[in-house]
């Protein structure tokens, strides 16, 4: 899959000057409208970000571009207090609690699967594996009553060990599909190699097939992270409404719920939960986009 | 596949010996597999598996009593006034979400192909997508919001329009306009995904192709209707699929805008009501399991194009 960073093509370019100026004026209208285009899209974000710094009564009276004239009305007053009162601080770090041993346990346990599926032969691996990816079909919606009476049973609701094992389990099927997919294409020979030479299975994965495989497992790594980050679903049926173990997530939408016009307070508290998801896509582009492309047959 | 590999077999972790008959100890062989296999399985089976199979049983079953009634908790689907608007809704988001996301897509992609800031224009309209839905609900009740005309508007929405000479429109509220509003922000999310997969399948449209037509006179919007169009058409179909699921199963964005009212239901939303708000679970596992039958052949679909792709 390409990258949003792909270079720009330029059929026949212009070489003097003259015709780079008759050709930048009659291509005018194409870049107002790709520039308009641009601006519109990041309007929705840009007033929810500065109006974050606004106060309440500011917010309720006039549109927050009124405060791009008058900047020094702008104070970090709705972050402390969505922060600390709101208890945000709590959701972001219960959601970094949910999400990154969730990440890191579909990542070992969907390459494990999916290095027997690559490398280690065995009856009827073709038609399990095929079993696997037609797991990727199924909504979510289908399995959250089953589960949900199994973790009540268990004691497994309101619980971050049961957000973790349903994270893992809803990212496997995806995330086997991609790792297989990948191990599969590494070099036959290297591994054969390693194997005549007296190499386990073991030692084949952890020395040849991850050190290998680290692009596909960054790119698989951020969309899970950023899928688990983001979800709310699993969030709202698995672990109740306890204010404690509530993700960023959750809490938002129960700050809409309770606080739909304090836009001080919901214009914070979406932001800070957005802080994480768009420095790894500033950070890790190439990653992120492939990741979020790959992700797009997820069920 | 059966074993016949003896490259492989002959390093298997049987304490390190080189196996000496590769067929003469398959249960060592499928142990080993198993290993690696097991946590997969078991979670799969416990998480997928079984609880489709469950909700499928259950959604022919009265929740209080646990007794089979037929299609009962289905025919109520198909026939009560609320759910049938909850079937239009995702039909109205399945035609607009999709075919606005993908026009849109297209068109940007073949538009900033032709300029040196692709790679940053590309990038502004994909980072909705790392946003999550719960946050995009935020920003765009926020562009909605609604005032009397006596009042200034806070909403981008509604200053537009105000400053258009129109009157302001409760653009969350009023039922001739809601869902719009709702498919709107949906289509800001997703247009980023469409643009990128698009423009990657035009960077694989081979150049000498586009520049033999212009030698032979064609202009440029014949070359995008007859070359460009018809070359992106499996990158189309493809990224059309994967929007229509994402349209059949849209939750967030629902939930926290509107939670449904004001005839804004969908399928998702309303599976999670008919769990938590009104405790018919029946009911719920209906609902999901019409959600698994619109999408069953959508994703097949893919799936089947995603592996010979591979």
């Amino acid at each position: 899959m390409a990258t949003a960073e792909a270079p720009a093509t330029t059929a026949n370019a212009p070489t003097t000057n003259t015709g780079r100026l008759a050709r930048a004026v009659s291509r005018g209208p194409l870049h107002v409208l790709i520039i308009a285009v641009c601006l519109a899209w990041m309007i929705p974000t840009l007033g929810l970000f500065v109006s974050s710094f606004r106060e309440g009564s500011d917010i309720a009276t006039s549109g927050w571009w009124t405060a791009l004239s008058s900047p020094s009305t702008l104070n970090l007053e709705n972050y402390r207090q969505v922060l600390f009162t709101q208890g945000m601080a709590r959701s972001f770090l219960n959601s970094l609690i949910i999400a990154v041993p969730a990440t890191l346990l579909t990542i070992l346990v969907a390459a494990l699967a999916a290095y027997a599926f690559s490398w280690i032969e065995f009856r009827g691996r073709e038609a399990l594996f095929l079993l696997v990816v037609a797991l990727l079909v199924v909504p979510l919606q289908l399995t959250l009553i089953p589960v949900l009476r199994m973790y009540a049973t268990v004691g497994l609701t309101g619980t971050f060990t049961g957000m973790w094992i349903a994270h893992v389990a809803y990212g496997l099927p995806f995330a086997v599909f991609l790792l297989r997919n990948f191990f599969i294409a590494l070099p036959k020979d290297l591994l054969e190699s390693a194997f005549l030479e007296g190499a386990s299975h073991f030692t084949a994965f952890w020395r040849i097939v991850v050190p290998l495989s680290v692009p596909a497992l960054a790119a698989l790594g951020i969309f899970q992270f950023l899928w688990v980050w983001n979800d709310l679903l699993i969030a709202l049926v698995y672990l109740g409404g306890s204010a404690t173990v509530a993700p960023m997530t959750v809490t938002i939408s129960n700050l809409v719920n309770s606080f739909g016009g304090a836009w001080q307070l919901l214009t914070a508290a979406a932001f800070i939960s957005v802080t994480l998801p768009l420095l790894i896509f500033f950070a890790l582009q190439r990653y992120f986009v492939e990741g979020i492309l790959a992700g797009a047959v997820k069920g | 596949m059966a074993p016949s590999s003896k490259e492989l077999s002959a390093g298997r972790p049987v304490s390190g010996r080189p196996d000496v008959s590769a067929s003469a100890r398959p249960g060592r062989r499928l142990s080993v597999a198993w290993l690696y296999l097991a946590p997969a399985g078991l979670l799969l089976g416990a998480f997928l598996v079984y609880p489709t199979i469950s909700t499928i049983v259950l959604s022919f079953t009265d929740p209080l009593s646990g007794q089979f009634v037929g299609l009962k908790n289905y025919t109520y689907l198909f026939t009560s006034q609320q759910t049938l608007t909850v079937f239009r809704n995702n039909l109205l988001w399945l035609f607009l979400f999709t075919s606005a996301t993908v026009t849109l897509g297209l068109l940007l992609a073949v538009l900033t192909n032709h300029v040196r800031y692709e790679a940053v224009a590309k990038a502004v309209i994909f980072v909705p997508m790392a946003v999550s839905f719960t946050a995009a609900a935020v920003i765009w009740r926020f562009m909605y919001i609604y005032q009397p005309a006596t009042f200034a508007q806070t909403g981008v929405m509604n200053a537009l329009v105000t400053a258009l000479g129109g009157d302001p429109v409760a653009w969350i509220t009023n039922r001739n306009v809601n869902n719009f509003a709702l498919i709107t922000s949906g289509i800001w999310m997703w247009t980023g995904f469409a643009l990128v997969v698009v423009s990657a399948g035009l960077k694989g449209i081979p150049s000498e192709i586009i520049e033999a037509a212009r030698v032979d006179g064609a202009n440029e919007r014949q070359i995008f209707w007859f070359i460009i169009l018809p070359m992106l058409r499996s990158v189309l179909l493809v990224v059309s699929v994967t929007l229509i699921i994402n349209s059949l199963k849209v939750f967030d964005l629902v939930y926290v805008m509107t939670f449904g009212n004001y005839d804004t239901d969908v399928l998702a939303n309303r599976m999670f009501k008919e769990m938590f708000t009104f405790g018919n679970f029946g009911r719920a596992s209906a609902v999901a399991v019409v959600l698994l039958a619109a999408i069953l052949p959508l994703a097949l679909f893919n799936l089947r194009r995603f592996r010979r792709e591979q």
